[in-house]
């Protein structure tokens, strides 16, 4: 144990930008985690006689359009747009690894007609996708991380399917087979683990994909209601006081959006170079 | 002319292969729009306390109360013969709602892609020549931050910094001032339009609305389109017959634009044709951004409204388009590398 963490560490001095991005990845996570807590303001309390001030000592962020406090309601959005990303990505790679592992360990035609299948929903413009599952669904939360989780989910069974497919005659498969494991057995107690650190580059790069859709959907008025903090519904209203010069509406909540999604990006980035150097551009 | 047969022949058979998908992204949006909640008999009744009679003599005349199976080959039948229904929202024929927006929709995502080929592709090529350089890094962190920043949230910093700040651009909604007379209708592109009367005035001014979301659009695709341009030409540049170039002594821009770029455009002719699908999907957040009257708006609209026709219309139109793209990308593969076109 004290070796991997050395061994960590060592890597971790050698990225130093992945290194960086983990740490705002998680200093994110906690912030979004303990919101309701540290809040400086009360992030849906208006007061109609301080709204639209610029950012101050007082109000970091400013106030928006009903006098509250757009630091405070940043905070607060964090933890619904990180809970829905994390709660997309987490179906989608759920479903999406067993999916194709199973798929790339038995191959034929079933392989061939999921293949197809997927081949289709990515031929779709995906955000188009999701918004149309949104409107059919609901306009509601749970529906918005269904539709991201769907438009994610070719991607995992494409990815877990190709790394299974090159594994499937591997010798401790062989092995794991001539020991008297059944099928199922095999994919998910040794090719599913196999595979994961591979997957985890993919969920943290899918990760920032999915909080920009979701933000798009809500900027667009699907998903989120108006009064609840979120990012997007933040833009879509402080779009409308960009033309009278307000701008602190509308750049804060894009910052805090670009921040989450480089942080997931980066780390994503730095993952895949730590596990396969090949791959670095 | 055996190249053009070779090409022609891979383009058909492009074309048959990708008839099931187009047939599969068909009956998926007929599924989704018709056994997902949501009554659109009963939202365009006259009022909530519309009556049962009512609303069943709607779902008559919209063909609901049929058996799905039936539906969807009627659906079929309408497809094949050109019908796409009539938008109940704006009570047109889909076809031509689509064909009126479509023009606006395609001038915003062409001229986003051309801008972004402009800037992409000299960044890739600089930062490829000398990888580890302050120019290579400059271009990655530019990459970088162009993929995590939303194009809604840089579409509006536009508006702020160049209509409120600078003052330089015109008001960003729509694609002509409201008060300028529009150019008369003959592709639809305004402007080729404005070009065709003559009008450089107007052809100005159109220019000059479309500029700021192109720039969204741009910004937007800019970091596959360079990231690939170099990995792409680095790949190249260290290949043998590079080697071989540069040893009996040719011009070392002739070795990179004429060697090395035409050998190492094929992954980014593909990228072109992924990015430019996604912009077809991200076009809908610009086209809200800008007021734009193209597509994306229109199947907004009608989502939020359960006008089913008019969405399952764009779908199709999308996935079509999508198709077409991908041919063109064979097309001009066969063009930048015959050697594709040898079996």
């Amino acid at each position: 144990m004290n070796a991997t963490l050395r061994h960590a560490a060592w890597v971790l001095r050698g990225n130093p930008v992945t290194t960086l991005a983990a740490a705002g990845a998680l200093a994110m996570i906690v912030v979004a985690l303990l919101s309701p807590w540290i809040t400086p303001f009360d992030p849906v309390a208006s007061n109609v006689s301080n709204a639209l001030q610029p950012p101050s000592w007082t109000h970091w962020a400013g106030t928006d359009q009903l006098g509250r406090d757009i630091f405070s309601r940043l905070i607060a959005a964090a933890r619904l747009d990180l809970a829905i990303a994390a709660s997309a990505v987490g179906l989608s790679f759920a479903a999406g690894a067993v999916i194709g592992s199973f798929c790339g360990y038995r191959g034929g035609r079933l392989d061939r007609a999921v293949g197809r299948m997927v081949d289709v929903l990515m031929a779709f413009p995906l955000f188009v996708l999701a918004m149309a599952l949104v409107a059919a669904l609901g306009n509601r939360v749970e529906n918005i991380i269904i539709a991201t989780a769907i438009i994610n989910l070719p991607f995992y069974i494409r990815f877990a399917r190709a790394e299974v497919n090159v594994r499937r005659n591997a010798g401790w498969v062989e092995a794991a087979r001539a020991g008297g494991d059944g099928h199922a057995s095999i994919v998910l107690r040794f090719l599913l683990p196999n595979i994961l650190p591979n997957m985890a580059v993919q969920i943290s790069l899918n990760l920032g994909w999915a909080i920009l859709n979701a933000a798009g959907l809500s900027f667009l008025g699907l998903g989120v209601q108006a009064p609840t903090p979120e990012w997007g519904i933040m833009v879509a209203e402080g779009a409308r006081f960009i033309s009278t010069g307000q701008w602190w509406l509308v750049t804060f909540p894009g910052l805090a959006l670009m921040l989450a999604v480089l942080c997931f990006n980066l780390l994503g980035d730095g993952l895949r170079d730590i596990l396969d150097p090949r791959m670095r551009t | 002319m055996a190249l053009l047969h070779s090409i022609g022949r891979r383009v058909g058979k492009r074309l048959v292969a990708s008839l099931p998908a187009l047939l599969g992204v068909v009956v998926f949006t007929f599924l989704l729009m018709r056994v997902l909640p949501g009554d659109p008999a009963a939202f365009f009744a006259s009022g909530p306390n519309a009556g049962q009679e009512e609303i069943d003599e709607l779902r008559r005349q919209l063909g609901l109360d049929r058996p799905i199976p039936e539906q969807l080959v009627r659906y079929l039948y309408d497809i094949a013969t050109g019908h796409l229904g009539r938008s109940i929202t704006t009570g047109q024929p889909v076809v031509r709602d689509l064909a009126d927006r479509l023009p606006a929709s395609l001038e915003l995502s062409l001229c986003g892609l051309a801008l972004a080929l402009v800037l992409a592709l000299p960044l890739g090529i600089a930062a490829a020549l000398r990888p580890g350089s302050p120019v290579d890094h400059g271009v990655r962190f530019l990459c970088t931050l162009g993929v995590c920043v939303p194009t809604f949230v840089s579409g509006l910093l536009l508006i702020y910094a160049f209509y409120v700040v600078a003052g330089i651009a015109p008001d960003p909604t729509g694609r002509i001032d409201i008060f300028a007379a529009p150019p008369p209708d003959i592709t639809g592109f305004l402007l080729i339009d404005f070009l065709l009367v003559g009008d450089l005035a107007g052809w100005r001014a159109a220019a000059a609305q479309l500029l700021l979301p192109a720039i969204t659009m741009a910004l937007f695709v800019l970091a596959p389109l360079a990231r690939m341009t170099r990995a792409s030409l680095m790949a190249v540049l260290g290949s043998d017959f590079i080697r071989t170039a540069r040893s009996i002594g040719l011009a070392s821009w002739r070795v990179v634009m004429v060697y090395a770029l035409r050998n190492a455009l094929l992954p980014v002719l593909t990228i072109v044709g992924i990015v430019f699908s996604t912009m077809l999907g991200a076009n809908v957040l610009v086209e809200k951004v800008f007021s734009w009257p193209g597509i994306g708006s229109y199947a907004l609209d009608a989502l939020v409204a359960s006008d089913y026709a008019p969405v399952q219309g764009f779908v199709l139109l999308i996935a079509a388009i999508f198709v077409v793209v991908n041919l063109t990308i064979d097309v001009l593969y066969g063009i930048a590398d015959p050697r594709v076109s040898i079996e």
